[in-house]
């Protein structure tokens, strides 16, 4: 009777567990094993290597390293910009104002849109000749200004960035505004009835009190900024002369471009531990920030 | 003493620097999503010239175009059909485990939801790498059965977090009067457990629609045929192959981002209750 009964259990889970192994564990286990082959995907025979694609990346690959740097710098626009955006709108709507909901509708618009839905779109309104940007530069005047913006080596990185941050800003602002709204009207009037300012309420009540929101908002940005790759590929597909390349977009490459599966294997084991050092940094950065 | 004069204009200021800088911000949401309607209703001539948002002529007839010849009409029907079934396969499948994390007990219950929940938080980058292998070696690449058993894997880890948690809270009373009745387990989850679940489930099922319509690698390295791509490769395809027939490519991203837009104007608070819930996990 027992027995039958856990079978019956474990039945509910094998659907669950049958599709997770068989898409993701499996597959996890080959990042490490393939990372040390050379292998073109397609010939019955790999090449094992060792360790020496970990090597040419750390060592040769600096087309890798340049893909790291500007999804570094991709990553630090987010951070500073993106969500200080965020979290001022989150402020402005925190108060008693009538459109709330419409502007929490309107801004988590560009969220749900896809990459490729906002990268082709700003891809039109950036065209250097015919895009709408530059045609209402020149008409205002401002001819200068109106550059190349995605095919212009110097424009093109914070181009995508700052497209970047309209498409994502709308996150931190929904996990802003609802970390705002945790805070007890009760502290900000006892505050008042002692005589403190909005400067100072907001100093010292909603500061400390959203630094944990910030840090989880923060390694949030991190992580999936740094990953970010199909806005890219539908905004300017890596170029001009790599100065779009990020790290996804270089593992791809190598996967298709080069047919080189395991190098693209490596690369991913290289970045993923990169990612989880940089997450347990700003962990134990938040744990020790939390002693408030 | 500052006069009270002095305190209300002030107020009424801060408030219409607040008001401006908000409708600023929403402007730059809304527009250009005008603009990519503006411009799919121009044609190929006037579209580099006409830069009013109101066209002077309305070419509706580019949508039908899109529709036929860009090949546009198979392709959301394929995204409707991958959308659909990946949904309902993630429904079933993750509502049966997180009831059975959530009320049985069996050995390695807790390891293996560790795992599941680990998976949602550990970054794979370049995942799609063995993924492509392994569909390879299933013959399953270039086909939608391969498509939606990925993308079913992906959507997993949260859907049975977000369930279980529901199912943590869910008073033990109805399911022990279904059982008391004869109910058998699977009738219990049938007849009693879902239902109750009808809110977290509009969660699952949105954030999983919007994240499959939305997809876009595991889509480019599986599918070959465009008769078989959704929306988001078609539009890619397209892109390249004819670039400069603007009018149609913005249909198509016209035909693309609506549905999303409806969807979300609808169902917006399951949206925002799932963001919120998930980020919290993090």
């Amino acid at each position: 009777m027992r027995i039958k009964e856990t079978l019956e259990n474990y039945l509910f889970v094998l659907p669950a567990v049958t599709i997770f192994l068989v898409f993701y564990l499996i597959p996890f286990i080959w990042v490490f094993q393939l990372g040390m082959y050379e292998w073109d995907g397609i010939l019955p025979t790999k090449i094992f290597v060792g360790l020496s694609n970990f090597k040419e990346i750390l060592t040769q690959d600096n087309i890798w390293w340049l893909s790291m740097w500007n999804a570094g710098y991709i990553t630090l626009i987010a951070i500073i910009f993106q969500n200080a955006l965020a979290f001022m709108l989150a402020m402005a709507c925190d108060r008693e104002i009538r459109m709330k909901n419409f502007f929490r509708l309107v801004f988590f618009i560009p969220p749900v849109l896809s990459e490729v839905v906002v990268g082709l779109v700003w891809q039109w309104i950036l065209d250097g000749n015919y895009g709408l940007l530059n045609v209402w530069l020149v008409k205002i005047g401002l001819p200068q200004l109106a550059k190349n913006w995605l095919s212009d080596p110097q424009t093109a990185l914070t181009t995508v960035a700052v497209v970047h941050c309209w498409k994502g800003f709308g996150w931190g602002f929904l996990i802003f505004l609802a970390g705002l709204q945790t805070i007890p009207r009760e502290l900000y009037e006892a505050a008042r009835v002692d005589g403190a300012n909005a400067w100072d309420s907001f100093r010292n009540i909603t500061m400390p009190l959203m630094v944990p929101v910030a840090i989880l908002v923060a390694i949030l940005t991190v992580l999936g900024t740094m990953q970010a790759f199909v806005l890219i590929i539908a905004m300017t597909g890596g170029g001009p002369a790599y100065h779009t390349q990020v790290p996804v977009l270089r593992i791809l490459a190598s996967m298709r471009g080069s047919s080189r599966f395991g190098y693209a294997c490596a690369q991913g084991i290289i970045f993923g531990l990169i990612l989880i050092i940089i997450s347990f940094v700003q962990y134990r950065f938040s744990k020790r920030s939390r002693q408030y | 003493m500052k006069s009270d004069k002095y305190y209300r204009s002030k107020k009424v200021a801060v408030n219409v620097i607040v008001y401006a800088f908000l409708i600023a911000v929403a402007l730059t949401c809304i527009f250009p999503l005008l603009w990519m309607f503006s411009s799919s209703l121009k044609t190929q001539e006037t579209i580099f010239k006409d830069m009013s948002l109101i066209p002077k002529e309305f070419h509706f007839e580019n949508y039908i175009l899109a529709w036929k010849e860009g090949g546009f009409g198979r392709n959301f029907l394929n995204s409707i059909v991958y959308t659909s079934v990946v949904v309902f396969g993630i429904v079933v499948v993750s509502s049966l485990a997180a009831y059975a994390f959530s009320r049985f007990t069996f050995p390695g219950r807790n390891l293996i939801f560790y795992v599941f929940m680990a998976a949602m938080m550990i970054p794979i980058p370049g995942s799609f790498v063995p993924l492509y292998v392994l569909l390879n070696k299933l013959h399953l690449r270039n086909t939608a059965i391969g498509y939606i058993l990925c993308m079913i894997n992906v959507g997993l880890s949260t859907s049975i977090f977000l369930l279980k948690t529901f199912f943590d809270k869910m008073p033990k009373e109805l399911e022990d009067a279904a059982r008391i009745d004869g109910c058998s387990k699977l009738g219990i989850w049938r007849h009693v457990a879902l239902p109750l679940a009808k809110p977290v489930l509009a969660v699952v099922v949105v954030l999983n629609a919007l994240n499959v319509w939305n997809e876009y690698v595991l889509a480019l390295i599986i599918f070959d045929s465009k008769p078989l791509m959704p929306l988001q490769v078609a539009l890619m395809t397209f892109q390249g192959e004819f670039i400069t027939r603007y009018p149609l490519l913005m249909a198509g991203l016209t035909i693309t981002a609506l549905p999303i837009i409806l969807v979300y104007i609808f169902m917006q608070k399951y949206i925002v209750k799932g963001v919120t819930q998930g980020a919290l996990v993090g």
